[in-house]
């Protein structure tokens, strides 16, 4: 508002003036504008190689088409439908999953009382958000190694129990890594709603406490009701990345071990097996279009639905 | 607030409390695995009271000290040089967009923008990074792709700048003729030092904690590896061995691997230095989740 009535009384600029003027901001703005060029829109552009046999020797532009044949292979191995369910799979258990315990964790933590003890929470249920996947492979492995692991020596043996080759085993890995992600992004997630609950109009609930209800009844009546809108919010963004998946937890927690293949591979871990290990360009190719294409996709799709519940919440 | 029941209060503090613990014990659980002696580890693994401390693995790492040295050496200047880059990047962008009546700001903020929607994924990436930047088997490696700038901050960071640095300033300076430059050095960047530090906390965090571009860059210059990435490789070839059934013994001394408390206790020293300044950092730590949660 301000900027439109000064420009019309003002000083009046003409456009090639204001463009004068801001010229050292474009000059110091050039280096970020040059990175994304080169870090993120080349690499739009290099999306046409999923349609290209690629040759190191003649890059991106010089390679021959191929139509689809990086597709039919890609789709020619067991891993492409593998892949696709366990990316989706887990994604779709973090959602739920993760929701469920962080609002549960948020509302708790509402109910503490003691500032301190509030601060001491809060600040330690973040730790596991600040230490990278490699450090969690090792936290991991503290526990699951089968030599030497907490689980096996200090658990299960003296319980006279045959330890497992937790490395080894498959069935176990969907447990796990969605144990560990929770884990570590739960106290992340937990902070999101907490903060959006001490926003809330606190007169709801003295009116509720004269009117005499209880505690399960201001949760249940008024917190979850208010907090819908957020929930409804994070979900949908969160569905934004269906497609996307932590390579360091897949790739790093299981330590990339062969066995656990099946229930460990995503699509980020296959493309980066299938590349930096097969050297098979071709499939990780085809399997990073699809996630590029479909991932757009749902973004699009979410924002769409952001627009109808929650008009002001939605990214463009 | 809520609450007018005790027990509720009582259940709610106890949770919370097994919640921290469980927040922290494994790491407890690795420092003990570090300093476990070696014999007690093969007769009871690693465990919360190991009934036989030896500190041997950090005197090795000090008289060793050669190679985790250059690799925490690595991880300290790819910090420091990455989260100045990526803040002044950061802030150059913003400040730009921050300008109402910026010729181009839309077509500006939609190339900005667009690439929080669509991307071109890991492989064209790469090839783009390795085969036309070259960076790979350089330092470049580990500072340039992915972490260097992170637009949903020049976003965050350019709200904060039209919020909260007051209009009527920025137009007293100017007929003051104080130029554009020296409104972003006099003005907004003091006025908006609490999003800075945060934006600058969040890229340090990146830089210290990234292993992905080591693994995937600098496939022929291990001395270049960061102190994740040693502890990747590490953990790799202890995999390599038992995948391969080798004579774990023989096998160390062949391919090097250190011992299961040198390879802890290089695992500790790596996240030492983000726990002694996370109780500084907390506070913008939690602003930044809170700022960037809704809508990151």
């Amino acid at each position: 508002m301000t900027s439109k009535t000064v420009g019309r009384t003002g000083v009046k600029k003409t456009l090639r003036r204001r463009f004068r003027k801001y010229i050292p901001l474009y000059l110091c703005a050039l280096p970020g504008i040059i990175y994304l060029i080169i870090n993120n829109y080349l690499p739009m552009g290099g999306l046409i190689l999923a349609f290209k046999k690629y040759s190191f020797a003649k890059g991106i532009v010089q390679s021959p088409w191929n139509g689809l044949d990086n597709f039919s292979y890609l789709f020619g191995s067991k891993w492409a439908g593998i892949m696709f369910r366990n990316t989706i799979g887990y994604n779709m258990a973090f959602i739920l999953l993760g929701m469920l315990i962080a609002i549960s964790v948020a509302i708790l933590l509402n109910e503490v009382r003691r500032k301190s003890a509030k601060q001491l929470y809060q600040t330690t249920i973040l730790i596991p958000h600040l230490v990278s996947t490699v450090l969690i492979g090792y936290l991991v492995y503290a526990f699951l190694s089968a030599t030497n692991g907490l689980v096996n020596k200090g658990i299960l043996e003296p319980l006279g129990m045959e330890g497992i080759q937790w490395y080894t085993e498959a069935k176990y890995w969907p447990f796990i890594l969605i144990f560990v992600q929770m884990w570590r992004g739960f106290g992340f997630q937990s902070i999101v709603y907490y903060a959006t609950i001490i926003g809330f109009d606190k007169t709801y609930y003295e009116a509720a406490v004269v009117d005499g209800a209880t505690n399960w009844q201001q949760i249940t009546r008024i917190t979850l009701p208010m907090l819908k809108p957020t929930v409804i919010i994070l979900t949908i963004m969160a569905m934004g990345r269906m497609f996307a998946s932590d390579f360091g937890l897949f790739y790093q927690v299981p330590q990339n071990s062969g066995l656990l293949y099946s229930a460990t591979t995503t699509i980020d871990t296959f493309v980066y097996r299938t590349l930096m290990q097969d050297h098979d360009v071709g499939r990780s190719l085809a399997a990073g279009f699809l996630q590029s294409v479909l991932g757009f996709g749902v973004v699009l799709l979410t924002n769409a639905l952001v627009r109808k519940t929650e008009p002001e919440s939605s990214l463009f | 607030m809520a609450g007018n029941n005790k027990g509720f209060r009582i259940l709610a503090n106890t949770v919370m409390i097994i919640l921290v613990l469980g927040c922290l014990m494994p790491f407890i659980l690795l420092i003990m695995a570090s300093v476990t002696d070696e014999a007690t580890l093969t007769l009871y693994g690693y465990s919360f009271f190991p009934q036989k401390f030896n500190l041997q693995a950090y005197d090795y790492l000090f008289k060793a000290v050669g190679k985790i040295a250059r690799a925490y050496g690595v991880t300290i200047f790819v910090t420091l040089v990455g989260t100045v880059l990526n803040v002044t990047m950061t802030m150059f962008m913003a400040y730009m967009l921050s300008k109402p009546d910026l010729p181009g700001r839309n077509l500006l903020s939609f190339f900005i923008f667009f690439t929080m929607l669509f991307s071109g994924g890991m492989v064209p990436s790469y090839i783009v990074w390795s085969q036309y930047m070259r960076v790979n088997d350089s330092l470049l490696a580990l500072i340039l792709p992915n972490l260097a700038l992170g637009v949903y901050n020049v976003i965050l960071m350019r709200t904060y700048f039209t919020t909260n640095v007051p209009r009527e300033i920025l137009e007293a300076a100017e007929m003051d003729s104080c130029s554009e430059l020296g409104m972003l050095f006099r003005i907004v960047i003091p006025l908006s030092k609490p999003m800075i530090s945060t934006v600058a906390l969040f890229a340090a965090l990146a830089y210290w904690n990234d292993w992905v571009n080591g693994l995937y860059y600098l496939t022929r210059r291990s001395d270049l590896y960061s102190i994740q990435n040693v502890l990747n490789s590490m953990m790799n070839n202890v995999q390599f061995l038992k995948e391969n059934s080798l004579d774990a013994a023989s096998a160390q001394i062949t391919t090097q691997i250190p011992t299961s408390g040198v390879r802890m206790a290089i695992a500790v020293i790596s996240v030492v230095p983000i726990m002694i300044i996370y109780p500084f950092f907390q506070k913008a730590f939690i602003k930044g989740i809170v700022i960037g949660g809704v809508k990151g």
